[in-house]
């Protein structure tokens, strides 16, 4: 096989589970984990008689979502049956949007190893999720919970755009920290709060056509949604360089196996019968109601990026890692406040340098760092105002980390304060002086690095306490001598 | 006529209509004159008016975001063919 005449195309079809209270159409809970069908009310059992009620929470998170990625929000859009039998969609429709969906266009900035590259979105729609079958344990039946019936979803379409798998996933890690960023879905993959379809197909490089194409469903990893589509494009190219052709179909993803398997072919796909549903006038959007979310809306990360290079001179690098996630952004702006005066650039190399290192040696994620932003911002005060060197720091750091405490009173308790007295520091040096004199000669006759020599005997005798600024100051008019 | 013999097997299929054999006949007549009135609004130039999804001019009502439905299972479930452990049980479905 011979993966360097294809061209790879894939689109990601991602449902973002909207993080609201109550369900899209009606008043039942959506909270995760609770007992089967006790959070299932008539109108997501689908029973007779019963109107949806569409959830302002909902439509208001949709719209977020399209002013963060600059899309056209409609100011009408429709709601339209999406019909087929299975038994965990009671009303035997979803609930969806065709049409005229709510989100319409808009892109998404992504990092890869080549760049950064410009994803274009197709739409975003507002849709209820089924409810879930369990096939296990019934002896020949299916048992069906539906507490999840009715939860609201948005679906968010890319065009075909991505050219490897690579690609996809830094799409799908992208989106992924946006709508965390802007607080419409939590984010959780196990729990299946979001998780992607990938449509592949291949064709030979320089032709205009697209290929046949396959989609795998309901992927719930970085790592599957990666491995699927690898696993994917290679049976394709295998497929048809056999001589054999791709049969447009839907197929799923078995991590045990790493591999995809077909699950319905083009015959057997539902023919789904769109139809505007009658029992939902049309929603509209008001422009009022866009500029009051927009109002509302936090800085978004690309903006504070260019901030935080442009304000405080901090690197790309150190300003995309800070804006990477809803976490580190959070953690950063409140380490920011609490360290009043401090080197924005100093805070910026603690997130990225020891308190990353930290949490990647304890396998634990940002929101449970052993040393909150506001002890970080003490510890960064204290060097920023010279009580202590960027060495003493880090000993601290790791002090914090594994037994707690305050800055204060553990530099109090362990004498780490910097000695900034002159005259204790001058008694120190002129006693190195008098006992080095082959190095001082050496230095007075024109060898410089000897300097370093004696910064570091200096600190070995101070315990690292010396101030560092202080110390060159003085060792330089020592040692130039009587 | 318009509805083939296989058009309307597929129709029962996709909704799940056991049709006998010497009905489907009769669903092909059926069909295909619904088609042919169909075809009669196709006669009308519909190029200059905007598509309508909805009578009247009235906006979707919202809801707020309130959790106001409780628990009642057991009320929902009693007039369940068959129930286990809290779950629904229909005829074993698996794609």
């Amino acid at each position: 096989m011979t993966q360097k005449n294809w061209e790879v195309v894939i689109g990601l079809e991602t449902h973002a589970q909207l993080s609201t209270l109550s369900k899209i159409f009606s008043g039942a809970s959506t909270a995760f984990g609770a007992e089967p069908n006790t959070q299932a009310c008539p109108v997501d059992l689908g029973f007779p008689g019963v109107l949806p009620v569409p959830n302002r929470a909902a439509v208001e998170r949709a719209i977020r979502f399209g002013l963060a990625v600059g899309a056209h929000i409609a100011p009408v859009s429709i709601f339209a049956r999406k019909n087929y039998f299975y038994p965990d969609l009671p009303k035997g429709y979803q609930i969806s949007q065709m049409e005229l969906p709510v989100v319409q266009g808009g892109s998404l900035r992504i990092q890869t190893k080549a760049g950064e590259k410009v994803v274009n979105l197709t739409r975003a729609h507002l849709e209820e999720d089924a409810g879930k079958s369990l096939h296990e344990d019934f002896q020949g039946q299916s048992g069906i919970d539906l507490n999840r019936a009715g939860t609201p979803l948005l679906e968010i379409v890319t065009e075909p755009e991505m050219r490897s798998s690579e690609e996809a996933v830094a799409y799908a890690r992208a989106l992924h920290a946006l709508v965390r960023w802007i607080e419409i879905c939590d984010g959780n993959m196990q729990e299946g709060s979001f998780r992607c379809d990938a449509n592949v197909s291949v064709r030979p490089l320089g032709q205009k056509e697209f290929g046949t194409r396959c989609e795998i469903k309901n992927l719930n990893s970085f790592r599957f949604l990666e491995r699927a589509i690898e696993f994917e494009i290679k049976r394709q190219i295998e497929l048809i360089e056999d001589g054999g052709k791709v049969v447009q179909e839907t197929r799923l993803y078995d991590p045990d196996r790493d591999e995809t398997r077909s699950m319905r072919s083009k015959e057997d796909a539902h023919d789904y019968r769109y139809f505007p549903d009658p029992d939902l006038p049309p929603l509209c959007v008001s422009t009022e109601w866009i500029a009051e979310v927009a109002a509302g809306m936090p800085e978004l990360p690309e903006v504070r990026k260019v901030r935080y290079e442009t304000e405080l001179g901090l690197s790309a690098y150190d300003a995309g890692l800070l804006t990477a996630t809803r976490e580190a952004g959070e953690y950063f702006e409140a380490l920011q406040s609490a360290a009043k005066g401090v080197d924005a650039k100093l805070c910026a190399n603690w997130v990225n340098g020891e308190l990353s290192a930290a949490l990647n040696r304890a396998g634990l994620e940002l929101t449970d760092a052993k040393v909150s932003a506001t002890k970080l911002a003490g510890l960064l005060v204290r060097v920023g105002d010279g009580t202590i060197s960027g060495k003493i720091a880090k000993e601290l750091f790791e002090i914090m980390w594994s037994e707690g405490g305050e800055v204060d009173a553990l530099i109090e308790s362990r004498g780490l304060r910097q000695i900034s007295d002159t005259g204790a520091l001058e008694v120190v040096l002129k006693e190195l002086i008098s006992k080095h004199p082959t190095q001082v000669e050496e230095y007075r006759g024109g060898k410089e690095k000897v300097f370093g020599f004696f910064v570091g005997q200096a600190m070995k005798a101070t315990q690292g306490k010396a101030n560092p600024a202080q110390l060159n100051e003085l060792l330089k008019i020592l040692l130039a001598g009587d | 006529m318009r509805f083939t013999e296989e058009d309307v097997r597929r129709v029962a299929r996709l909704s799940r209509l056991a049709l006998e054999p010497k009905e489907i006949k009769g669903f092909q007549l059926d069909l295909s004159q619904i088609l042919d009135l169909a075809e009669k609004l196709l006669a009308i130039d519909t190029s200059k008016v905007e598509p309508l999804a909805h009578p009247g001019s009235s906006s979707v009502f919202l809801r707020p975001d309130v959790v106001t439905e409780i628990n009642q299972r057991e009320a929902f479930q009693a007039v369940a063919p068959e129930v286990d452990r809290g779950l629904y049980l229909v005829p074993r479905v698996v794609e």
